[in-house]
């Protein structure tokens, strides 16, 4: 059997006497893409703020490669390679796309300032890597004639691909997208479409979706999850989870 | 030209004197704000103990009978300098790093304390007394009518406007073409994105309080070396005008706290020359406050935009 990538048993979420997330499991392998669905309010964002650092679960086990990544802090699981966007695009809006790129590799390139004033060649060398990495996942996202636009200025759909771009120049193993077609026409979600599942079949990547868009989660997910006040409800393919009486139950009430 | 119009100029030429260092002590507040969004009133301070380093530097190496002058202030500048920044940096950790993500008042008055705690301990370490040092930097450039009006350019004036313009487009463009000032950019605009990134925000940080802090010294030596005289409590006025100039030129803006200090300084030498002097700190405070009245985001800044 192979390992999961990403192992997530009982998580539980509390804040104070209200319960937001209560027994979550979630397992993901090697190049799948998965999904997370829900009502409103069902917790989903929560998962993910617990998956990615910024809670501390109050229960649970979360294992990323098989290691225990619940309760460090978010830069540390970034740096594992589990990568996130936000449900409200977070680019440095007055910076240039290929300046948000390159800020997002900043830790990958030698951080010694001498090397950096003396344009050593391993600096140099490091810095074209950074470079020739930021074009190439803005050539895949379709945005390089846009490399020294403000970013600020990009239209809806542009921002939410370069924000993705930038998660991907960190060449992180798992992303988690929080709603990425939110606000898109049908146009830029079907090129959102494409992309993922670009970064699932030629980027050898794995990918956990939050998503409203049905037609988009059905369309492109191996597996989805479906949870409902903060509880599992169901789990299966996009057949059986559209056939679910549980999962109609929640979305559209009792008959 | 007229009698008028040359002793205009006159002015003109002090005013941006002391406006091109108002700039270099400003871009040290400005800096600060764009990045953590407080005001560090402790900024003028490490002007003060800058200035008298570079004064200690100076009389010293002359004392042990050094004469060639550009040796000695080059010496001086780069000790100030280091010192200045070792200072910026120890405040920012000791005071504010222990702060950071409290209420945005107490960094604050963090800030205050410290200002008062510096001020009082060069009093205790180098007295209250002014303390002189004879002109250095001699000799002008003089043009105009002597029957009407002769205007002087200093050399020292000159030498304030070069270093200054040397240091602004050194920050320039360190902020925009190297990677630091790239990290710095992104950490003013979203601390927590930028952490995730990957990127030591905390060292970030500290980068802008040393920058702020080697302008400032850099100022100081400049100021004191221009009036030849300092004490413990040139930072307190000189670290509000130039708060004043950041402010007036659009707090968190660079090329702002540039802009805002050559208007501060232009403004305080007219007033000055047309009014009787002791107006000038009455008009460039009455400034302030119609800045903070009419336009709070400044001549460049951007607007704050209410975050959602």
């Amino acid at each position: 059997m192979s390992q999961l990538l990403l192992d997530v048993n009982a998580l539980t979420m509390r804040f104070g006497g209200l319960v937001a997330v209560n027994g979550v499991n979630l397992k993901i392998k090697n190049r799948q893409i998965v999904s997370v669905i829900g009502p409103n309010g069902a917790g989903k964002t929560t998962v993910f703020n617990c998956l990615s650092g910024f809670y501390i679960p109050s229960d649970g086990s979360v294992l990323f490669k098989g290691e225990q990544i619940a309760g460090l802090k978010d830069f540390h699981i970034s740096r594992k390679g589990l990568v996130r966007t936000f449900q409200h695009v977070r680019l440095f809006s007055n910076m240039t796309v290929i300046e948000n790129m390159l800020v997002a590799q900043h830790r990958h390139l030698n951080t010694n300032l001498l090397s950096g004033l003396l344009k050593t060649a391993s600096y140099r060398r490091l810095e074209q890597e950074s470079m020739d990495r930021a074009a190439f996942w803005l050539e895949e996202v379709d945005m390089l004639a846009f490399a020294n636009r403000e970013a600020g200025n990009l239209s809806y759909g542009q921002q939410r691909r370069l924000e993705i771009a930038r998660c991907m120049v960190t060449q992180p193993e798992l992303l988690l997208l929080d709603e990425p077609a939110a606000g898109l026409n049908p146009n830029e979600t079907k090129q959102l479409d494409e992309l993922i599942v670009r970064l699932r079949d030629e980027h050898e990547i794995s990918v956990l979706l939050i998503e409203h868009d049905m037609s988009l989660v059905m369309g492109i997910s191996d597996h989805i999850y479906v949870i409902a006040q903060g509880t599992p409800l169901a789990d299966g393919s996009a057949d059986e989870i559209k056939n679910n009486s549980d999962v109609i139950k929640a979305y559209l009430g009792e008959e | 030209m007229s009698e008028a119009s040359l002793y205009f100029l006159q002015q003109l030429i002090n005013g941006l004197t002391i406006g091109s260092t108002y700039a270099l002590i400003a871009i040290g507040y400005t800096m600060v704000y764009g990045i953590i969004g407080m005001i560090n009133f402790a900024h003028g301070e490490i002007y003060m103990i800058g200035s008298y380093i570079s004064f200690i530097v100076i009389a010293g190496l002359l004392g042990m009978g050094m004469v060639a002058l550009p040796v000695i202030l080059i010496i001086a500048l780069v000790i100030a300098v280091f010192i200045a920044s070792t200072y910026g940096w120890a405040v920012e950790r000791v005071a504010y790093r222990p702060l950071r993500g409290s209420n945005r008042l107490i960094p604050l008055i963090s800030a205050i304390g410290m200002s008062i705690f510096l001020q009082n301990y060069v009093v205790l370490a180098q007295g209250s007394r002014d303390v002189a040092l004879a002109p250095q930097i001699s000799g002008s450039w003089t043009f105009g009518d002597p029957q009407l009006f002769e205007v002087s350019l200093s050399y020292m004036q000159l030498i304030i406007w070069a270093v200054t313009l040397v240091c602004m487009t050194a920050l320039t463009l360190f902020i925009s073409r190297s990677r630091m000032g790239r990290a710095c950019r992104a950490c003013s605009e979203d601390q927590g994105m930028t952490n995730l990134l990957g990127i030591d925000t905390n060292r970030t940080i500290a980068m802008t309080f040393i920058i702020g802090a080697a302008l400032a010294a850099v100022a100081g030596l400049l100021l004191g070396l221009y009036y030849g005289v300092v004490n413990p409590f040139v930072g307190f006025i000189a670290g509000l005008k130039a708060f004043t100039a950041a402010v007036l030129g659009g707090i968190g803006s660079i090329p702002g706290a540039m802009l805002g200090g050559l208007i501060l300084g232009v403004t305080e030498a007219l007033t000055s020359a047309y009014f009787p002097s002791e107006y000038k700190d009455v008009v460039s405070f009455g400034l302030l406050i119609l800045i903070l009245l009419f336009r709070p985001s400044g001549l460049l800044g951007k607007p704050e935009v209410e975050k959602v």
